[in-house]
């Protein structure tokens, strides 16, 4: 019973939650080093929030 | 006071509900208190049981205090345009958190001491090594380090949501409860109330406390961020939100314990055995993880660049940090198990995870330093950027560290030695309380509307000698822990071991004493840095600061 759970457990993840994982930290990675002009504006907006003053 | 000479209030003031609810709410927890003092089975939880009472009851004093001199009116959110930020919960989480920094500076000292000299018991239960060390460890960590967290992350939030902070009693409820808390579980520990599981030791009712306070600190914190006018969310906020939203998953899951009798201290947890242990220690590593290290990131991300007057080095690369090391930590525990009736793969899931976790702790690492690229002459010019720079250095270097450590091979010879100890002195002392020194640094001026603190003389002081104390500590731990594996696995050539027990505990002893030297130094350098705060507070405005101060809400 507990080896059932167990192996089941294992087998989604080292198929489907390492995919999700993998996928999930590629989109980030995506996300955060897109290239063009309109992130690097976003970047650099948000790394100056601390510095702008209000 | 003012109440006596003008009992009417304005006609048009009448109680929010928050206050007349919390009033209730107050009143009838100190009725309980009593009753659960009268009948308590110990002395000792009678004796919490009157401090939940007179706080209950001051607290009724307080809102009703309180409510009799504000203003009628609802508070401004904003004045002349301009954010009209709450930030006196901030300063009195600043000072207490100086406070409890030198009495947990001072407990650990102390448990040094005991180790290398056993008169320093003091021949009493109450101040006994096995009572006085989580005593140290709570002060440190939740006193200390939890003020610093609580105090930055409603200045931080504020500043980069450029709103006021949500909440009108909320947020002293956060500020004060949580002190309340922290006042239960070291006078707990040092009259024998623990529940044995470390980092954990708080037994059910402080827990069911600090739950409450816990769940309303994030209210307030979410509630900010919601009313924000900055349309990004700063990464430091992220690394707040992490840290508040794993810390309470965390204290509940491993907190879920059944009480004797509510008219006793003494509880018991839902599961048991390996289950116990497992849940333990991914408790005890992500408190490691999340309240240790994404809370101070936290820190780093907003005080290194305001401070340096500089972006943080990669906007980018901040992104990638604060995703990669919340989706890995969170799995690393079981490395505290090893060797254990854990199942293996989880033992060998625990290490692979802390191994990989090196990556993103260095990524963050690189762009906490690289943020002062261009402006290193600051290093020598200004000792608050010099004590942050070293935390992140020092970060680095036990991010190393935990990794190698958590490798079995290794695990097989540094688990129960010192070398653990000096691995945890060398991110406590060396990254959470250097970054926190830095933040505590740059907010007492900024708070109390000083050009900067009395004396940076003094600041550059407290620097080299925590430093040399820190040096000190996790040098002889290291030999001391080395040594002890090493003794403990020696075999003579007829397969007995080589050395007793007592014969390692004398190899260690110098080390001991030397270990409890650093921690004195430490304990000064905390001390100057106290009276550096008490004074800069304490000195009257220049003119031009008078005159910035008075500027509309800044």
């Amino acid at each position: 019973m507990e080896d059932a759970t167990y192996n089941a457990l294992a087998a989604f993840a080292q198929t489907w939650g390492l995919l999700l994982f993998v996928l999930g930290f590629l989109l980030v990675i995506a996300y955060a080093f897109w290239p063009g002009k309109k992130r690097k504006k976003e970047m650099d907006d948000a790394a100056n929030i601390p510095l702008r003053e209000d | 006071m003012s109440t006596i000479q003008d009992p009417i209030p304005a006609p048009a003031k009448s109680m929010r509900f928050g206050e007349a609810g919390l009033l209730v709410v107050f009143a009838i927890l100190a009725f309980c208190s009593i009753i659960v003092a009268a009948k308590a089975y110990s002395a000792s939880y009678a004796f919490h049981a009157y401090i939940f009472a007179a706080a209950s009851i001051a607290a009724v004093f307080a809102i009703g205090n309180r409510y009799m001199d504000r203003p009628a009116g609802p508070v401004p959110q904003e004045i002349n345009g301009k954010p009209n930020y709450n930030f006196d919960v901030v300063k009195v989480g600043t000072v207490l958190a100086v406070f409890w920094g030198i009495a947990g500076f001072a407990a650990g000292v102390t448990a040094a001491l005991q180790l290398a000299f056993p008169m320093f018991n003091f021949d009493t239960s109450w101040f006994s090594f096995g009572r006085l060390r989580p005593l140290h460890t709570s002060a440190v960590i939740f006193a200390f380090g939890g003020n610093v967290l609580i105090a930055t992350s409603f200045y931080v939030v504020q500043r980069t949501s450029r709103a006021r902070l949500a909440g009108d009693l909320a947020p002293w409820f956060v500020v004060l409860g949580y002190n309340l808390f922290i006042v239960i579980a070291a006078t707990g520990y040092l009259l024998g109330i623990t529940q044995s599981k470390e980092y954990a030791e708080p037994e059910w009712y402080a827990d069911l406390w600090l739950t409450v306070v816990w769940v309303t600190y994030f209210l307030v914190f979410l509630g900010t961020v919601l009313k924000r006018k900055e349309p990004h969310i700063y990464v430091a906020n992220w690394f707040y939100f992490a840290f508040i939203i794993t810390i309470a998953m965390l204290h509940i899951g491993n907190n879920v314990t059944i009480p004797v009798s509510v008219f006793s201290h003494k509880s018991y947890i839902y599961w048991s055995g390996v289950q116990d242990a497992m849940f333990q220690w991914w408790y005890g590593h992500n408190a490691v993880g999340f309240f240790l290290t994404a809370g101070f990131l936290a820190i780093m991300y907003y005080y290194i660049p305001k401070r340096a007057e500089r972006p943080v080095y990669s906007y980018r690369l901040s992104i990638v940090h604060f995703w990669a090391l919340i989706f890995i930590y969170i799995w690393a525990g079981p490395h505290h198990l090893h060797y254990t009736a854990l199942p293996d793969w989880a033992q060998t899931l625990g290490m692979t995870f802390s191994v990989i976790l090196w990556m993103p702790s260095w990524g963050g690492m690189i762009n906490g330093l690289m943020t002062l690229s261009g402006a290193w002459d600051k290093l020598r010019t200004d000792p608050v950027i010099r004590m942050m720079v070293v935390a992140v250095a020092f970060y680095g270097m036990s991010t190393f560290e935990g990794p190698m450590m958590a490798v079995k091979a290794v695990n097989s010879l540094s688990h129960y030695t010192e070398w653990t100890i000096g691995h945890v002195h060398s991110g406590a002392l060396g990254w959470v309380a250097y970054i926190s020194f830095g933040a505590i640094y740059c907010m007492v001026p900024w708070l109390w509307h000083k050009k900067e603190m009395y004396s940076l003389r003094a600041v550059s002081w407290h620097f080299w000698v925590s430093t040399l104390g820190i040096v000190l500590y996790i040098s002889s731990m290291w030999v001391a822990g080395i040594l002890q594996g090493l003794m403990w696995r020696a075999y003579t050539s007829l397969g007995f071991l080589e050395y007793s027990f007592i014969e390692t505990v004398e190899a260690v002893h110098p080390l001991y004493v030397i270990r409890a030297v650093g921690g004195i130094l430490f304990l000064i350098g905390g001390l100057i840095m106290a009276w550096n705060v008490w004074m800069t507070i304490r000195t009257p405005l220049t003119e031009a600061e008078r005159e910035l101060a008075l500027a509309p809400a800044e």
